[in-house]
This record gives C-alpha cells, sequence and structure tokens, in this order.
C-alpha cells in the first residue's frame, strides 16, 4: 500500500520513488540538476537543527534543499528502511 | 601548422575535482582575473605539450548549461563566442549518471569533447568498476580516467587533448533521443532556418532545443541577430503551447527528462558495483557535524578557530610585519624634504599621507593571508554547505542565505571583525538577492576599526557601567543587520534574482597544502592589485579636502610670531651653558631631530641590551647632541636639556594647534559645519562632523582626527579628559548617539571597493555608502531627540533602544517571506 505525498512531509529515515515534479523553471530545472529524477529512490537523512532545510540521499550521493522545494517533489512513501 | 597553439576549456559540475586537474595541468602559471560584468572569477593558465602551447580556461563548475546562474551563462558564452579547440568536461566518476547528464548538453554544442572521469581512486573505494572502453563507444568520444590527486592519468590526458583539439571528430557523438519533442526540434529547426541565419553563427540543434526549453538568454540572442525575431519567437512559443496541451508536461522538463534518461541509458552498461561497503566516512563526520546539538555547536568552534587563527593570530603577525611598512615609511620621510620648526612642506606631507594611507591596508595583509588560507581550507574540505544547512532556517527569514554565515562572522557578528574579506568571500552566495543584502549589511557588523571610538566613548560617558555598555554596542549591531536586511530585500532588492536554495552536499575531502596556499596567495594578490591601487587614488582626494585651503596668512602670521616666541625664551634659558653654538640656526633642527628619533628608537625596544646599542649608536652618530639628550651629571647640559623639553613639548603643541585649525579651515571642515543643522537632531556638533567626515578613509582616523581637534589643552592629557573638558555640553545621550551612528557607519574606502567588485557595479557601491549614513542619523536622532524629549539618561536611552531594536528584529522575522518563485 503507498501514499501518494510531497517530500516535505517525509520525516527522517523515509525512504520514498519520486514520482514527479510540480515545480518548473529554475527551481524544477535546479531540482532535476541535482539528480531529483522521476523514478528514482530517495531517502531522507535528517533535518536541520532548525527543523528545515532537510538533506536526503540519491544515488549515493546527498542534497540538501528547502521544505518549501520539497513541496514540489512529489514521491510515493516506502516506509522506512 | 595552425596547431601549435590551442585553447583547452575545462568544465565540468561542481565537486569533481575540476580544480585540482587544473592545477596539475598548468601547475603554477595561472591567472585570475574576472568575466566582463559578472564576479565569476576567470582562471586562465597554460603548459606546454612537446612544442606545442595549450591555454587552459577553467570554465566555473555548473550543474548544467542553462541561462539561470551566471557561472552558467559565462560558461556556455565561453564555449559559443570563443570557440575552445577542445573542452575536457572533467567529471566525478562515482557520480557518473548525474555527470553525463551535463556532458549531453555539451556534445549538443558540437564541440570536441573528451571525457576525463576523476577520481578514479574514489569510485573504486566504493566498490565501483567503470568500463571507460565501453563508455568511451557508447559516447563516442575518448574517454580518459584519471586520479590527479594520486598523480595518476595526467599524461594520458595531455595526449588525448592533443589528438583531439580542432579536430573533426572520428565519429559522431551520442544524441539524446527527445521522443515526443523529435518532431518539434526538427521543425523548429526548419523555421529558424527560414527565418534567420542564426543556423551559420550556432549550431542548429542546439538552438532549437534550446528554443523548445524556453531559455531566455537563447531568445535574446535571437532579438538581437534576427531581423524579423517576432515571427520566430512567435513559432517557438506556439510549438511550446502545442507540446504542453499534447504532453501535458512543460517542455524544459521533459528535455532535461529524456536527457537524465540518455545519461541513465549510457551509464547503466558501464558500472558493475559491488556490494555495498556500509556507511562511507562523509556520513559519519555529518551525523556529528549536522547533529542537533553537536552541529551547531561543532560550527561555533569552527568559526571560533576562524576568527582565532586570521584575526587574533593574524593581529601578532602584524607585530613583525609592522616594522617592515614602518621601516619603509622612514625611508620615504628620509628622502624627503625636511621639515622646519612649524612649517612642513606640502610635498612631504603628501606623500607620508599616501605612504600611511597604503600601510594602513597593507597592514592588514598577513590577517587576510591567514583568513583567505582558512576559507580555501573549509571550502575545499566541503564544510561549507554543512554550515549554510544549520543556519539557512535562521537566516532566510530576513532575506538572507545560510550562506551568509560566514562573511556576517568575517565582518564581526561580535565585535572585531573586517568588512574587507567579509564581502569578498560573499561570491559564493547563490541567490542573488540574498548575496546583495549580505553585502550590503556588512559594513554594518562591528568591524576591528570601530572599536576605539567606541572605548573612547564608553571610558568617558559609560564609565559607571562598562560591561553593559560594551555588551550593548557588541550585540547591537546584529539587532540592527538582520531587519534593515529584511527591510532591503522587501524594498531595493524585491526584483533580484532569487535562486533555489537547492545544493549537494559533496563527500569530506582533505584539502591539499598546495591547493589552499596557491588559492590564498591568488586572492591575497587580487585584493592588492584591486584595491591598493584605488586607494591611492582616493587619498589623494581626501588629502586635499582636508589640506586646503588651509590656514590664511594673518594666523600663519601669528603662529610665526609664537614660534618666533618660543625659540628665543629657548636661547635664553641657553645662554652661557656653553651650548649657544651648537643650537644656532639649522642646528637646533638638527638637535630636535636628533632628540625625537632617539626617542622615538627607544620607545619601541624593551631589553635593555637593544637600548644599549642604540645608545651607543646615536653618541657615536653625534656625542655632543647626545650629550644633551641624556646629560648625566654635567649641570651645563642638564639646564639645556630641561630647556628643550619645553621648547619640543612647546613645539608639538604649536604644530598640534595648527593641525587642528587646517582642519577647521578645509573643505572637510566647511562640509562639517555645513550639515550641523542636519547633525544637530542627532546631536553632533561640527567636530565631531568633521571626525566622522574623515573616518571614510579608514574609521580607526576618527579618533585621531578628534584627536587633533580637542588639541587645546597640555598634551599630557588623555583625551578622554581633553574631550570630557572641551565638550561641556555632551552627555551621554550625545556619546550613545555617536555610538551608534558609528555602528552604522558607511563603508570605508577598501570595503566600498570590495562591495563594488562583488556586486559588480557602480551603483550598488553608492547605495551602500550612501543608506547607512541616512539610516545612521535616523537612528542617532532618534536616540539624541527621542532620549532628550522623554528626559532619557544614557543608560535608559541604550534600554529603550535595545528594546525596540529587540522587538523590531523579532517582529520582522515574522513577516511572511515571499512565496517560492515558481510558475
Amino acid at each position: 500500500m503507498t501514499i501518494q505525498i510531497t517530500l516535505d512531509q517525509l520525516t527522517p529515515g523515509t525512504c520514498c520513488t519520486i514520482i514527479g515534479l510540480s515545480a518548473a523553471n529554475m527551481l524544477g530545472q535546479r531540482l532535476l540538476d541535482m539528480g531529483i529524477f522521476p523514478g528514482l529512490t530517495l531517502r531522507v537523512i535528517r533535518n536541520a537543527p532548525l527543523e528545515d532545510p532537510m538533506q536526503v540521499e540519491i544515488e549515493g550521493y546527498s542534497i540538501s534543499l528547502r521544505h518549501e522545494e520539497a513541496r514540489f517533489v512529489e514521491v510515493e512513501a516506502d516506509g522506512n528502511r | 601548422m595552425g596547431t601549435d597553439k590551442i585553447i583547452l576549456a575545462l568544465a565540468g559540475q561542481p565537486n569533481c575535482g575540476k580544480s585540482t586537474v587544473f592545477n596539475a595541468l598548468t601547475g603554477a602559471r595561472q591567472h585570475v582575473a574576472n568575466y566582463p560584468g559578472v564576479t565569476v572569477e576567470k582562471m586562465t593558465g597554460w603548459y606546454r605539450y612537446g612544442d606545442v602551447r595549450v591555454t587552459v580556461v577553467d570554465l566555473p563548475g555548473t550543474y548544467s548549461l542553462t541561462s539561470y546562474s551566471p557561472e552558467e551563462r559565462v560558461t556556455r558564452d565561453f564555449i559559443l563566442h570563443q570557440a575552445p579547440s577542445v573542452v575536457v568536461n572533467t567529471m566525478d566518476a562515482s557520480s557518473l549518471k548525474r555527470c553525463l547528464y551535463f556532458t549531453f548538453q555539451l556534445l549538443e554544442m558540437e564541440i570536441p569533447v573528451i571525457l576525463n572521469l576523476n577520481m578514479m581512486d574514489v569510485a573504486q573505494n566504493r566498490g565501483m568498476t567503470i568500463d571507460t572502453e565501453a563508455l568511451s563507444r557508447g559516447l563516442g568520444i575518448p574517454v580518459v580516467p584519471t586520479a590527479i590527486t594520486k598523480g595518476k592519468g595526467k599524461t594520458d590526458l595531455q595526449a588525448a587533448i592533443l589528438e583531439t583539439a580542432g579536430q573533426v571528430l572520428p565519429s559522431v557523438p551520442a544524441r539524446v533521443d527527445y521522443r515526443e519533442m523529435t518532431s518539434y526540434i526538427s521543425s523548429l529547426q526548419e523555421r529558424v532556418t527560414a527565418l534567420s541565419d542564426l543556423g551559420d553563427l550556432y549550431p542548429l540543434r542546439w538552438l532549437a532545443i534550446k528554443l523548445m526549453e524556453g531559455d531566455e538568454a537563447v531568445r535574446d540572442l535571437v532579438r538581437e541577430k534576427t531581423k524579423d525575431y517576432a515571427r520566430l519567437l512567435a513559432a517557438v512559443d506556439q510549438f511550446r503551447q502545442q507540446f504542453r496541451v499534447a504532453m501535458d508536461t512543460a517542455p524544459d522538463m521533459h528535455v532535461a527528462n529524456c536527457r537524465y534518461q540518455a545519461a541513465e541509458g549510457i551509464a547503466r552498461p558501464c558500472i558493475t558495483r559491488s556490494k555495498k561497503t556500509g556507511k562511507s566516512l562523509t556520513d559519519l563526520i555529518d551525523t556529528l557535524v549536522c547533529h542537533k546539538i553537536a552541529g551547531p555547536v561543532f560550527m561555533v568552534g569552527v568559526l571560533w578557530s576562524l576568527y582565532y587563527l586570521s584575526i587574533v593570530q593574524g593581529y601578532q603577525i602584524t607585530n613583525y610585519t609592522w616594522p617592515l611598512l614602518a621601516g619603509f615609511r622612514n625611508l620615504v620621510s628620509d628622502v624627503l624634504p625636511i621639515p622646519g620648526f612649524i612649517d612642513v612642506p606640502l610635498i612631504r606631507a603628501f606623500f607620508l599621507w599616501l605612504v600611511d594611507s597604503v600601510n594602513a591596508l597593507l597592514n592588514y595583509i598577513p590577517i587576510f593571508f591567514i583568513l583567505f588560507a582558512c576559507i580555501a581550507f573549509l571550502e575545499d574540505s566541503g564544510y561549507m554547505p554543512r554550515m549554510a544547512f544549520i543556519m539557512d532556517r535562521l537566516f532566510s527569514r530576513y532575506g538572507l542565505h545560510g550562506q551568509s554565515t560566514l562573511p556576517m562572522v568575517l565582518g564581526g557578528i561580535y565585535v572585531g571583525g573586517c568588512a574587507v574579506p567579509a564581502v569578498m568571500s560573499c561570491k559564493g552566495i547563490p541567490d542573488e538577492r540574498s548575496r546583495l543584502a549580505t553585502i550590503l549589511i556588512i559594513p554594518m557588523l562591528n568591524c576591528l576599526a570601530k572599536v576605539p571610538l567606541y572605548v573612547l566613548l564608553i571610558n568617558i560617558y559609560f564609565a559607571q557601567h562598562k560591561g553593559w555598555a560594551m555588551f550593548f554596542i557588541s550585540t547591537i549591531s546584529m539587532l540592527m543587520v538582520l531587519p534593515v536586511s529584511k527591510l532591503l530585500t522587501l524594498t531595493v532588492l524585491k526584483d533580484k534574482e532569487a535562486a533555489p536554495f537547492v545544493m549537494e552536499m559533496p563527500p569530506y575531502h582533505l584539502p591539499t597544502v598546495r591547493g589552499v596556499l596557491g588559492c590564498a596567495l591568488e586572492r591575497v594578490w587580487l585584493f592588492i592589485r584591486k584595491i591598493t591601487t584605488i586607494v591611492v587614488a582616493l587619498a589623494v582626494v581626501i588629502f586635499i579636502l582636508l589640506q586646503f585651503p588651509g590656514i590664511g596668512p594673518e594666523r600663519m602670521d601669528h603662529y610665526q610670531a609664537r614660534r618666533d616666541a618660543t625659540v628665543s625664551s629657548f636661547y635664553e634659558e641657553i645662554a652661557g651653558t656653553g651650548y649657544e653654538a651648537d643650537m644656532a640656526d639649522n642646528s637646533l633642527m638638527a638637535m630636535i631631530r636628533f632628540w625625537e628619533n632617539y626617542r622615538n628608537k627607544k620607545m619601541r625596544v624593551k631589553n635593555p641590551e637593544a637600548a644599549r646599542a642604540i645608545d651607543t649608536e646615536f653618541e657615536a652618530a653625534n656625542a655632543r647632541f647626545f650629550s644633551l639628550v641624556k646629560p648625566g651629571r654635567d649641570r651645563d647640559a642638564k639646564q639645556v636639556n630641561r630647556a628643550l623639553k619645553t621648547l619640543i613639548r612647546e613645539r608639538s603643541q604649536l604644530l598640534q594647534e595648527m593641525r587642528a585649525e587646517r582642519i577647521d579651515n578645509s573643505f572637510l571642515g566647511y562640509a562639517g559645519k555645513a550639515l550641523v543643522p542636519v547633525s544637530q537632531w542627532a546631536g553632533f556638533n561640527w567636530r565631531v562632523n568633521v571626525a566622522l567626515l574623515g573616518a571614510f578613509a579608514a574609521k580607526e582616523s576618527a579618533v585621531a582626527t578628534l584627536g587633533a581637534l580637542y588639541e587645546q589643552g597640555g598634551a599630557n592629557e588623555s583625551l578622554e579628559t581633553r574631550m570630557a573638558r572641551g565638550e561641556e555640553g555632551f552627555t551621554p545621550l550625545h556619546a550613545l548617539a555617536l555610538m551608534m551612528f558609528m555602528a552604522l557607519y558607511p563603508p570605508c574606502l577598501a570595503t566600498s571597493i570590495a562591495v563594488k567588485l562583488q556586486s559588480g557595479s557602480i551603483k550598488w557601491m553608492l547605495f551602500a555608502m550612501g543608506y547607512p549614513m541616512l539610516l545612521g542619523l535616523v537612528v542617532a536622532s532618534l536616540i539624541f531627540t527621542g532620549g532628550s524629549l522623554l528626559g532619557l539618561s544614557g543608560l535608559q536611552a541604550m534600554a529603550a533602544f535595545y528594546l525596540l531594536a529587540l522587538g523590531t528584529t523579532i517582529a520582522a522575522g515574522f513577516i511572511t517571506a515571499r512565496q517560492a518563485d515558481t510558475a
């Protein structure tokens, strides 16, 4: 059973599959440039000490992004791993 | 031959070891400059391979070749317009897939590309094996594996460069399959050919793809180079719209997706992964460094060390370098015409002023060198993005960026920074709006040069509450900076480009000594070259403003009369001592200089041995004079010694009075007086105005100028006493207003130049100089006029203002931030 949510809702330790990006232009391009592509598996590593931004791991490298930006990444949660 | 000169461009994504490759190829033959109009650094170097000279241009690291950031635009323009003979695409072998996404964009520009798989050692450690042969076949371009930090592969790379440069490629490189968009692209290619001759200037397919993506810079290119651009762009818009409707995706997202899939298709068969080897070292370090509690603690430790090493230890080193600069000044001073009893030749005054201005700046070099080295170390190690990660939440509320942390610490978040390196370190902030906001607020932080004035005023007017007053002034700058930054972001900066925060947190590297020192040296050199020349030019202007029109002939007569009186009373004193002949006419000045030189030298040494050496030296130079400086038991000599002391004291007093009067009668003095109607609301009289105006050259000079202006009393009194007496009506409230004005004081000369360099425009430099003045005046008036009306004491006003600033800061943090920039 999977639920479709956005990346900013995930808590540290969760894995998910990227479904799509709802941002275009600069932010969308930037997310794609950093390797956030539909179909890939992503893991939320941690939130920053003040809760924002968040650190995620994808394909072996780690990326930090603000929750405000993670809202545009549609994912399917795989549960904890 | 045609091939004995090669222009090679190095391109690649950030953190792929590109600068290591650059260093390995070019060695020390490097040159840094800025690309015209932007603040992106342009690194150029060269090497010789056989009898071929290869010029290497290190393009900025970018993830993509769109036109969203200045780095991307610079990279793309260079490839398009400078037509390098070959592009070496360096990439981190361990993140092959994402890097190929970039490679495909390079290949679309139809230039010879060599793929340089760097950091092969890292990839192997991670259990990855890459079949470079297969990769080369798949892409249709040469692939050279290297591990430059281990010294492997450099000659292979050089050989491949020579072979590929300027040649027509033996095979057609791989192309991205744009699937549903392919037909749109070919139709658009036809349109471009039909409506323009752009195809002769640029790769046609690339143009069509970029136009489908909606790339603004390429649209501008079309507007610029095509007569009938309106029709062409209308066709582009129509195609894009059709595609969007048909596919239900934004065309640019589709393009990026296809590129990524092509990269995946090429990369997958070439990589074999052995079993994953547990947590990497980077992950382990991150658990500590990004931890909720340990992370911030570690960061404070890093920042403290940075501050300690550069500002504190750097100042220690200036104790050793300053004598060199002082020696240079003495050298200049010896060459210049000798000063008279009260008249200093203008040319002497001018050159000494110039040397002093430059020395004041050069004195900072040890600090800058350590600082730049530390920053290079932090940059290379990969810690910077972690710092941004920790601080972003706090700063982004005020329109700043996580990466504003370092500049703000350097600028003096507590007390004692320097705005010049702080502004220079803003370079890395990707978001233009936040970068400008950071640059504009840094001068308001407490740089070291503001401290003497604070200490002076606190000692006079807040002597009972020194601790509180120091706490107030150290922390208030933070409470001013944050709301001001928010205000700037919501007003003048609101139309500036904001960039997404999304960034890579690269694996940690151990920086190399060569990389760190090389980088520090380059930046110091850039600083000296850019800033010193301009400081010299502006020092000349300020000299003129301070010297002219100067003391009128009538007043000059007055001073000459006083000089004559002083000198003749000296001769009366020494009459009958047997030393009259030694003191006649010109010899008197020689005696005075001898005396002063001796005192100066003596003052600088502490140990008795060195003191004895100086004695011997001076005695050897002129035994007669020396017997007057150190009279011993000889009664006559003692009498002359006393008379000389009085004479020298009176002379220095005369000189100081004249200096004060000269400033009074200078253009700057007039300006100080003219400003009184405005500045009176802040409680500043004209003297304070002059000191503040003079402080623009360097803030340290505020105390010196005040010193010169308050030189009426005996020379033995401290400035504190003189100022307290000289300004009967001056209250703690005045002092507080003055301190706050100083806190918000416009950037000094050197900082202004740094602002110009980093913001890339004179307009922003002028703004950075203008708005703090206005703000400072408003704040100082609020404190002084408001405080007077409410009948507050200095301490009460301080508390009230602090609470007001604190309230404003908290309130500003809650003003809802702009919505994310999305379309």
